[in-house]
């Protein structure tokens, strides 16, 4: 049987539950996703943005999916005090792909939403996801229930930055799909903490879809860190919409888990939009982590930053492909494409594809990539002072990761971070005990 | 004290030393001199254990210890340091951690508990303000950006932590100006106790201007060819190493 087969029969026999459980929005998309979904299916490793990773493989096995939205018999505050020390933040809680929080200020669930302010679900949900023509959104458009709205409203500013704190959890094998929707307005601020957990060891399929539009002169911090374990497998496929001024900084970092892939699609609609892409990749074992980035400067004036750090060890793989692309009236582009990798045993792999497609004539683009291994000459000069081989290593590995840490804004994550990645160098981080940026 | 028998060793396949002989007391400064490609770079890689060199004969004790059995780091522990000829840059590992890591790790190997952060400082500030070394850059990566004199301070900054009871200083003078040569052999004078002993490796009488040894050798071709007291190197520098192949040639 294909792969997507057993999708499609999911959604024919159970599309009433579906609806019946979600909310008019949701439920409006859900057949033109279908549509797209049956039409193209899975992409196989022939189409170019998805050469790295095996969708197919990694839907094949049989999840359970709580479409009936059973409660979930967990309470996230009991589990988690969630804290970045030094820094306090307003906390939302998804649980598997349902919010479990209380409203805050500039956060509630979609069902919340629906009642709220549906205008702003209304003129929002899919926009960018149903544009994109993925597979994996349609999916995840398909199948989504519920999920989060963040909605910073006309020249507010949040102020404090909202963390959201996803749990997986279950006791079966588990589909979880995950929705997000930011809406910042214009002049808007705020910061997202995003990290995922997995609180049981049984195998996880995640898809997510985070919808982000940047108004003019908005400004978005937004970090995502994956800490799951190696049963966990993530697909997510994040879209950003940045009009004239938007600052966007998005940042993912992926800790510790089974196998990734992350799509970030950025789109500079409007002039002098700034985007900075930055990814650290830590993986070991057998993970495998796959990032997909495209940076479309539609437009003049803009600024893109990218920056993709890896670190790899005994087979792990890992996969990084970002296209920048400078449309014809995209004059004055400014853009830097960086991916640089470590391979740190002789069975590490990684791929690396850095892409420029420039259209426009009078621009500013530079893109590189590096593969390496850790320098004998390095070890050699750190053992001679007594340093031991297993220690030099970490060393040379967590200061390699160190440079992209180091661009996080937020000096308390950025501090939180670097202590976590070197836990995950000396291998006391190697599975999920809880939130990473509690305890 | 260090005792080298019958050293052969090979780099690359290639035979570079043939059978060295050398035994180094405690206390003593010996200085080895040679031409290019003499082998003298070898010979203190071996001591330290370099993975690229091979041994394939011989043996080298130290305080009555295998040396040759013992890991780089090991050989560290035991009191062992290498002041670089080139000493290697690490962008991204600062001074703070590096000394940190190997302060604590020698402790570690010496059943000592690990340096608390405060002490730890503080030893930092004691060693910097013996040796004169910019706190600037200690508080850079290490090594990266340093000029040539830097480095070879930050070679001494660094024995001075570690307080070695043996220490090879590879060509420490090249590159040096005067000033900086003198600096950088004061500093070692200075930390020098009456039981640290010293492999000086260098091409100039003028580094054991400051760094007077107590025997001067000469390898020449993967061997020690003559052996003899400070005066050596002086007539080295004079006459170079043309009359002592001479004297091997006959």
């Amino acid at each position: 049987m294909r792969s997507e087969q057993q999708y499609i029969d999911l959604y024919e026999t159970q599309r009433d539950l579906i609806c019946r459980h979600s909310v008019p929005v949701l439920n409006d998309a859900r057949a033109a996703a279908f549509a797209a979904f049956s039409r193209q299916g899975f992409p196989t490793q022939k189409v170019e943005r998805y050469k790295y990773t095996d969708v197919a493989a990694a839907f094949a096995p049989d999840y359970g999916v709580n479409l009936a939205r059973v409660n979930i018999p967990v309470n996230p505050r009991e589990i988690f005090t969630c804290d970045v020390p030094n820094l306090s933040t307003q906390t939302a809680y998804i649980v598997n792909d349902s919010p479990a929080f209380e409203p805050t200020p500039f956060a509630c669930s979609f069902a919340q939403a629906a009642k709220d302010c549906p205008h702003i679900l209304e003129q929002y949900y899919n926009r960018l996801a149903a544009t994109s023509d993925d597979a994996i959104a349609a999916l995840n458009t398909m199948l989504a229930q519920d999920g989060l709205l963040v909605y910073v409203p006309r020249q507010q500013r949040m102020e404090r930055p909202l963390q959201i704190v996803n749990i997986l959890r279950s006791g079966v094998p588990t589909m979880v799909n995950r929705r997000v929707l930011i809406v910042l307005e214009e002049g808007a601020d705020a910061t997202l903490l995003c990290c995922d957990h997995a609180m049981d060891n049984v195998d996880f399929l995640t898809t997510q879809v985070v919808e982000i539009f940047c108004g003019a002169n908005a400004r978005l911090d937004m970090y995502e860190l994956e800490e799951t374990h190696t049963l966990c497998r993530r697909f997510s496929n994040v879209y950003i919409h940045a009009d004239r001024n938007a600052n966007v900084s998005h940042n993912s970092i992926t800790l510790y888990n089974g196998q990734t892939r992350n799509t970030t699609d950025v789109h500079l609609q409007g002039e002098y939009a700034e985007v900075t892409l930055n990814g650290c990749v830590v993986a070991d074992k057998n993970q495998r982590v796959d990032n997909n980035t495209l940076i479309d400067h539609a437009v003049g004036h803009c600024t893109s930053h990218e920056l993709y750090k890896y670190v790899v060890d005994d087979t792990a793989v890992g996969a990084f492909a970002g296209k920048i692309l400078v449309r014809p009236d995209a004059q004055k582009t400014a853009s830097t494409e960086t991916n640089a990798n470590l391979c740190a045993s002789p069975d590490a792999r990684v791929y690396t594809q850095p892409m420029l497609e420039i259209y426009a004539d009078d621009v500013k683009c530079s893109h590189g990539s590096t593969v390496g291994v850790l320098d004998e000459a390095s070890l050699f000069y750190m053992r001679q002072r007594g340093i031991d081989e297993a220690e030099a290593r970490m060393l040379l590995k967590f200061a390699f990761i160190g440079q992209v840490i180091d661009e996080i804004r937020l000096q308390p994550l950025r501090d939180r971070l670097h202590h976590l990645v070197e836990k995950r160098f000396r291998g006391e981080l190697n599975k999920c005990t809880g939130c990473a940026l509690c305890k | 004290m260090l005792e080298i028998k019958n050293l052969h060793a090979t780099v690359a396949g290639k035979e570079i030393l043939k059978g060295v002989n050398l035994t180094i007391r405690d206390g003593e400064i010996h200085a080895l001199m040679g031409t290019n490609g003499a082998g003298k770079s070898t010979l203190s890689n071996v001591i330290v254990g370099h993975p690229a060199y091979e041994v394939t004969e011989g043996s080298i004790t130290f305080n009555g210890q295998d040396l040759l059995a013992m890991k780089t780091e090991e050989r560290a522990h035991a009191g062992i340091f290498m002041s670089f000829q080139q000493p290697i840059e690490i962008p991204g590992v600062s001074m703070t951690n590096f000394m940190r890591a190997a302060v604590n790790a020698r402790y570690q190997a010496l059943g000592r508990e690990p340096l608390k952060s405060t002490d730890f400082l503080k030893l930092m500030r004691e060693k910097r303000a013996l040796v004169g070394i910019d706190n600037k850059l200690v508080n850079r990566s290490v090594n990266e950006g340093f000029s040539g004199g830097e480095k070879k301070r930050n070679e001494i900054f660094q024995m001075a932590m570690l307080e070695p009871t043996f220490c090879i200083l590879d060509e420490t003078d090249s590159g040096l100006d005067v000033d900086a040569l003198r600096i950088v052999a004061e500093g070692f004078n200075k930390l020098r106790t009456a039981e640290t002993s010293a492999l000086v490796i260098t091409h100039y009488q003028r580094l054991l201007d400051y760094i007077r040894p107590d025997v001067v050798h000469v390898l020449l071709g993967g061997r020690i060819v003559k052996t003899e007291g400070p005066e050596l190197a002086q007539k080295i520098e004079e006459q170079g190493f043309d009359w002592i192949k001479e004297e091997q040639d006959a």
